[in-house]
């Protein structure tokens, strides 16, 4: 085969790709920022409005509010869910008997649609009759009794300091992914080196501390990152589990805001210009992981 | 075994235990809660398990304690009138199917020509494919939806299947990634003996990629079926709605109705609790060496 004809069949092949990259990505690239500075609602051509969007979202209180809320979600439910990712996995790896058995367990709800998972928790959360709360009862009147305190059962979604605490949580419930991931990531720490920190002494903490941690921080890192992106940009389970909002706009996330505003309110400019921040917050983000913590993730051949 | 380790042994499979159990539970309430009558979900303290009455009443009895319900499928034929769930079912397998069947063909057809044909310039594009992964949905929702909608297919498939067809970058890089492990000898082989580029790729390479195309269509499978942003987009006439989107409706209109809804959603919960215990070593597989997580 001549050059020239392989490289006209290779891209005859990736043609596919040619045709929805330039489609798909590129115009609506181009599109939605021009849309960005512009006024535009589907019926009528967009209107160049220069940098008004961006400077009414500067002060629009959904817009504010919305950005907090993802905010606050992000610092507790990244942490919390990569922790309990970790500490199942590392129990798995102790490799007990049973060990698949447990493993299917804490997989299973990380394969659950979003849908139903949200409508789950709406009842499992229910204030009244809920599992939750009524797995709290018990536990809050021993409490009561011991301390002579009056506390009840929380409304985890009418009261709106619960309803974010009550996401995380559904988060925690669905790592079995990044589970999985750490799982695979300690069983390719080599044994030997365990071994031969033995031999010099070394405790189970600091093996943990300096072996098992440092092997895996790619894997680490590669669920932040992973992390950061899902959550910055969720979404679905406050849709569903407040239709209608929730108390006190506590619920009202960044890509959920950006959301409505397109296709509930046909802001479509002013949701072009939410979607740029976010691309930008994004990358920030990303840029901003892989600087601060480059010393602490090692990739073999590295040498440190 | 006895000492220390022993004892780290027993308080590891405590730990186990009450995990699991936390992880389990949510299945079980929302199966028990989807068989149970309004009045059961009422009491203070609901039985848990299903049983015969009569034995629900000796339980009762015996103890004090009221353990054991007696099932009805009361919510499940109200939640079969009430919405459609069977069109939505066959509505969610269609567009799963399409989207299975344009993911394996288009992304391995791409992959073919990035890492099997050897053309300058051919990893420039590759990488640039891969750069698209960075960019949020969200930048290119709405442009993308207008170019639908000039096109008049909103409110069809059209838009949930017709990408699927123009290949997936994160799959074509799994399929680039089998494809370069296959030995290049067969294929100058294949060549000699005349065969076309098309032929190598569905006669030889494609029946030594079985292991990818499994994890393909696995995660492009539960990817459709999940999808709920999509078709929440895309979709307007009821008779069209996916499961998803025929569950979120449910819980607009009926939200009161928790029996009604966790019918629903076992409804569509089961089938993919079905596919993972058939196919549970290619989702772990899978998992593991994507780093793609379900």
């Amino acid at each position: 085969m001549t050059p020239r004809k392989e490289r006209r069949l290779g891209l005859l092949f990736i043609s596919p790709f040619l045709v929805g990259f330039a489609v798909f990505t590129v115009y609506p690239v181009l599109a939605s920022l021009y849309y960005s500075f512009c006024k535009y609602d589907l019926l009528r051509p967009p209107e160049f409005v220069g940098l008004a969007n961006f400077r009414t979202l500067l002060s629009d209180p959904l817009f504010l509010q919305g950005l907090w809320n993802t905010l606050v979600y992000t610092v507790f439910a990244v942490p919390v869910t990569m922790l309990t990712a970790l500490l199942l996995a590392f129990l798995l790896n102790l490799k007990l008997r049973g060990q698949a058995v447990y493993r299917t367990i804490f997989f299973l709800p990380s394969i659950v649609p979003v849908v139903a998972s949200s409508v789950l928790w709406l009842w499992l959360f229910n204030t009244d009759h809920g599992l939750v709360n009524l797995l709290l009862q018990p536990l809050l009147a021993g409490l009561n009794g011991l301390l002579g305190t009056q506390l009840t059962p929380p409304g985890w979604l009418t009261n709106p300091a619960c309803t974010k605490p009550a996401l995380i949580l559904v988060a925690a419930w669905g790592v079995g992914g990044s589970m999985i991931l750490c799982l695979a990531g300690l069983g390719d720490v080599p044994r030997q080196m365990y071994e031969a920190a033995e031999l010099d002494g070394a405790g189970a903490w600091k093996k943990t501390l300096h072996i098992t941690l440092p092997m895996i921080s790619p894997v680490l890192f590669f669920t932040l990152i992973m992390g950061l992106i899902g959550s910055f940009q969720f979404f679905a389970q406050p849709l569903v589990m407040w239709p209608n909002g929730a108390p006190g706009d506590s619920a009202l996330f960044y890509a959920l805001y950006l959301f409505q505003n397109a296709f509930l309110y046909l802001r479509m400019g002013y949701a072009s210009a939410q979607a740029w921040i976010l691309f930008v917050v994004i990358v920030l983000a990303t840029v901003l992981v892989f600087r601060s913590t480059r010393r602490f993730v090692y990739y073999e051949g590295d040498n440190v | 075994m006895t000492g220390p380790g022993t004892l780290r042994r027993l308080g590891a499979h405590a730990t186990l235990v009450v995990l699991s159990f936390a992880f389990v539970m949510p299945f079980a309430w929302l199966v028990t809660t989807s068989l149970q009558s309004g009045s059961e979900q009422a009491r203070a303290t609901p039985a848990f398990l299903p049983g015969p009455a009569a034995l629900g009443q000796k339980v009762e009895d015996a103890t004090g304690m009221h353990l054991v319900y007696q099932p009805t499928l009361e919510h499940y034929e109200k939640g079969l009138t009430r919405v459609p769930i069977l069109m939505f079912f066959r509505n969610t397998l269609l567009v799963c199917t399409l989207t299975v069947l344009g993911t394996c063909l288009s992304s391995s057809l791409v992959a073919y020509g990035f890492g099997v044909l050897r053309w300058r310039g051919r990893n420039a594009i590759f990488f640039l494919m891969l750069a698209t992964m960075m960019l949020p949905g969200q930048v290119t929702m709405i442009p993308v939806f207008t170019i639908w909608r000039r096109l008049g297919l909103v409110d069809t498939y059209a838009p949930l299947v017709i990408p699927a067809f123009l290949g997936t970058p994160f799959y074509v890089f799994l399929f680039r990634q089998f494809f370069l492990t296959v030995p290049r000898e067969l294929i100058e082989a294949a060549r000699v003996d005349g065969a076309s580029e098309l032929r190598i790729w569905s006669r030889l390479v494609m029946p030594l990629s079985l292991p990818v195309i499994a994890t393909v269509a696995l995660f492009s499978f539960l990817g459709a079926w999940n999808d709920f942003l999509g078709p929440l987009i895309y979709l307007a006439d009821e008779s069209k709605y996916t499961l998803s989107l025929g569950l979120a409706m449910y819980r607009t209109q009926y939200g009161s109705e928790y029996g009604q809804m966790m019918a629903v959603a076992t409804l569509m919960v089961v089938p993919i609790l079905v596919l993972f215990f058939f196919t549970q070593k290619t989702f772990i597989q899978g998992i593991k060496t994507t780093g793609l997580k379900g």
